[in-house]
């Protein structure tokens, strides 16, 4: 269980199991383009996601949580790891990159960035159909039932250019367009950060309901904690390209085991005021992910920061069902103890 | 499979004006550029029905009747130093002239773009080599370039047009590397990757309508510049050669008239420089009109 950062066994069969995922970019530099240092993106990052569930994933800019999606999109190609789906290896002749991504499909941040500006909006979701061999006719019918489907009278709006429409109405599109292959898998990046408050809860209970209508699987990545606790089962922390802390949303929101995690929580804004902090959670800047801290990578701006948390790296140990945190202070064994915060001392118990 | 509420399959939508047609509104509200698209007309028409307009034989001359000032009897523009009917050696003269300027330019705007959106596209060393080869050919100005071609393989029309091509393949490949570059990088390029399209379908769909309009602009602007180099190598006897009737070459042939009859001298030239105003408005109301902010 603390050997390494591998979640444990769960009672759920993965759909999806992330193993080891690791991106380095290479910086380059001089005449000759020679790769002088690498930007360690994500860092032997491993997960399952659950048949079913919506699986958080917060943190910083700059933690790796778009590089995540990338990658597991195989965007981007890893420098390490594996990702297997429904128990097969993705990339091998049991599960080729294109059946794999018949059954994942991601919606993109930018409404409009994601659109191409040149074809009608029907014309962009019947695009991925016909390139799974339906034909034109029939992937413009399926555009236009999903048009039906996300709010948008296929009527008034199939004809249109992405241009024409608001940015909630754009991020439909997008939705739409990342279903138009009957995907299993929905990996929401940012989606709806870029919309104002209430179209974004439009948006939100959208997702809610295609998720039910079509057994979807969500994997939903944010920098708004609000609406990851709204949407997620599940939520998994990520700080400079490694897991901080992964858990049920409930006992990582209600008591959390890291202190990245409870600091990240403390810059909530709460409807409280006797809750209202002056103090910030987090002073400075996250490090610099080309030379990240020694040991846990967390020490440098961490309350609780000890000796052994400058030389050790922290694995993943487990604090309570289906809990787990990258810190020293969830595992016994560590010998680094915090006896000022007796919250996170009923959870270890 | 996804059971979805059912709509009625396929009845007419409505449809919004389309980019293109969005440009075309948007030129024909420019007088100036629709001015100079009409004198592009004109000159295409004149040189499609040159023996229908010409008022005579463009190659026949008359020993006696030689260098006449325009307005003389029987010779509406004068005649050249072979006693040939100006007029309609210039009516004559914009076949060979648009043929050899614009011709280069379209054959370059096929091989440059493949070049530029290749490179753009695959990116890598891919770029690097295609883009390094191309750099090469940068270091030489145009004109010189254009000589030496045309010098190494010979004077006539087909080699002209052949160095012409090689000239403007370098800068069109640079443009549309620049924009295929810009525009792999986009979401919805990514969002068609993610569907599992291969590079050439992604190209064909979703990269081509995005920069055909910078790549087709950016060669219409040297449509202008070919026109002036053809003549030019014209001139120096290393395009179209005598009696045929070409711009270039007859600026070449009446330089020795310039002290007597200056103004039938400068008739050739007149020609090429309406030719390449007019193409240069157009392009820059075609860029204008292009130049669309939703």
């Amino acid at each position: 269980m603390t050997a390494s950062q591998t979640v444990a066994p769960q009672t759920f069969e993965p759909l999806m199991e992330v193993d080891g995922l690791t991106k380095y970019f290479p910086v380059k530099s001089g005449l000759l383009g020679r790769a002088t240092a690498v930007v360690k993106a994500v860092d032997g990052v491993s997960f399952n996601v659950a048949q079913g569930e919506t699986l958080g994933i917060v943190g910083e800019s700059g933690c790796g949580k778009s590089t995540t999606a990338r990658l597991l999109m195989h965007l981007i190609t890893p420098t390490a790891g594996k990702l297997r789906f429904q128990g097969k290896t993705v990339g091998t002749a049991e599960m080729p990159l294109k059946a794999f991504r018949r059954q994942v499909q991601m919606v993109f941040q930018d409404s409009y960035a994601s659109l191409n500006p040149r074809l009608t909006i029907e014309d962009s979701i019947a695009f991925a159909p016909t390139v799974h061999g339906v034909s034109m006719v029939d992937a413009v019918a399926r555009a236009r039932r999903l048009l039906d489907r996300v709010g948008l009278e296929p009527k008034r709006f199939a004809g249109r250019y992405p241009h024409e429409l608001s940015g909630g109405q754009r991020q439909r599109v997008n939705i739409a367009r990342a279903l138009a292959l009957e995907p299993s898998v929905l990996l929401l990046d940012e989606a709806v950060s870029a919309l104002d408050k209430s179209v974004e809860a439009q948006v939100l209970n959208l997702l809610l309901d295609l998720k039910e209508e079509f057994g979807l699987t969500y994997i939903f990545i944010s920098h708004d904690l609000e609406v990851v606790r709204f949407v997620s089962s599940r939520v998994l922390v990520m700080y400079l390209g490694k897991i901080a802390e992964v858990g049920p949303t409930d006992a990582l929101y209600e008591a959390s085991a890291h202190p990245y995690t409870t600091a990240l929580l403390g810059s909530m804004l709460s409807m409280d005021p006797d809750k209202r902090r002056t103090a910030a959670p987090l002073a400075g800047d996250p490090p610099n992910p080309i030379n990240p801290p020694s040991g846990c990578r967390f020490h440098t701006r961490c309350a609780y920061a000890a000796d052994i948390c400058r030389t050790r790296e922290p694995a993943l140990s487990l604090v309570a069902a289906n809990h787990h945190a990258a810190c020293h202070l969830s595992d016994p064994t560590s010998g680094h103890t915090r006896p000022t915060r007796p919250a996170v001392a009923e959870v270890t118990a | 499979m996804i059971s979805i509420a059912t709509v009625p399959v396929l009845e007419p939508v409505q449809r919004s004006p389309g980019y293109w047609a969005t440009v075309l509104r948007r030129f024909s509200r420019d007088p100036v550029a629709v001015g100079a698209g009409i004198v592009v007309l004109l000159l295409i028409l004149m040189a499609i029905f040159a023996p229908l307009i010409a008022p005579a034989d463009p190659y026949k001359g008359m020993a006696l009747r030689r260098l006449r000032p325009p307005g003389t009897d029987g010779y509406p523009l004068g005649s050249d130093e072979l006693g040939r009917d100006m007029l309609s050696r210039l009516i004559y003269g914009a076949r060979l002239s648009l043929f050899i300027g614009v011709t280069p330019v379209f054959i370059a705007l096929f091989v440059g773009s493949a070049i530029g959106i290749t490179a753009g596209y695959v990116g890598g060393w891919v770029n690097t080599i295609l883009m390094r080869v191309i750099d090469v050919f940068f270091a030489f100005p145009s004109v010189l370039l254009a000589i030496a071609l045309s010098g190494a393989l010979g004077a006539g029309i087909a080699n002209s047009v052949i160095s012409l091509t090689v000239v403007f393949i370098p800068p069109i490949a640079r443009v549309a590397e620049s924009v295929t570059t810009s525009v792999r990088t986009r979401d919805y390029v990514e969002a068609a990757r993610a569907s599992g399209a291969s590079a050439f379908r992604i190209v064909r769909t979703q990269v081509l309508g995005n920069v055909a309009g910078p790549i087709f602009v950016y060669g219409m602007s040297l449509i202008a510049v070919s026109m002036i180099l053809a003549s030019g190598l014209s001139f120096l006897g290393l395009g179209v050669k005598p009696p045929e009737p070409e711009w270039g070459l007859m600026l070449n042939t009446l330089r020795t008239a310039i002290y007597t009859q200056p103004l039938l001298a400068a008739l050739p030239g007149m020609m090429i420089f309406i030719t390449s105003i007019a193409f240069n408005v157009l392009t820059d109301g075609l860029r204008s009109a292009m130049d669309i902010k939703s």
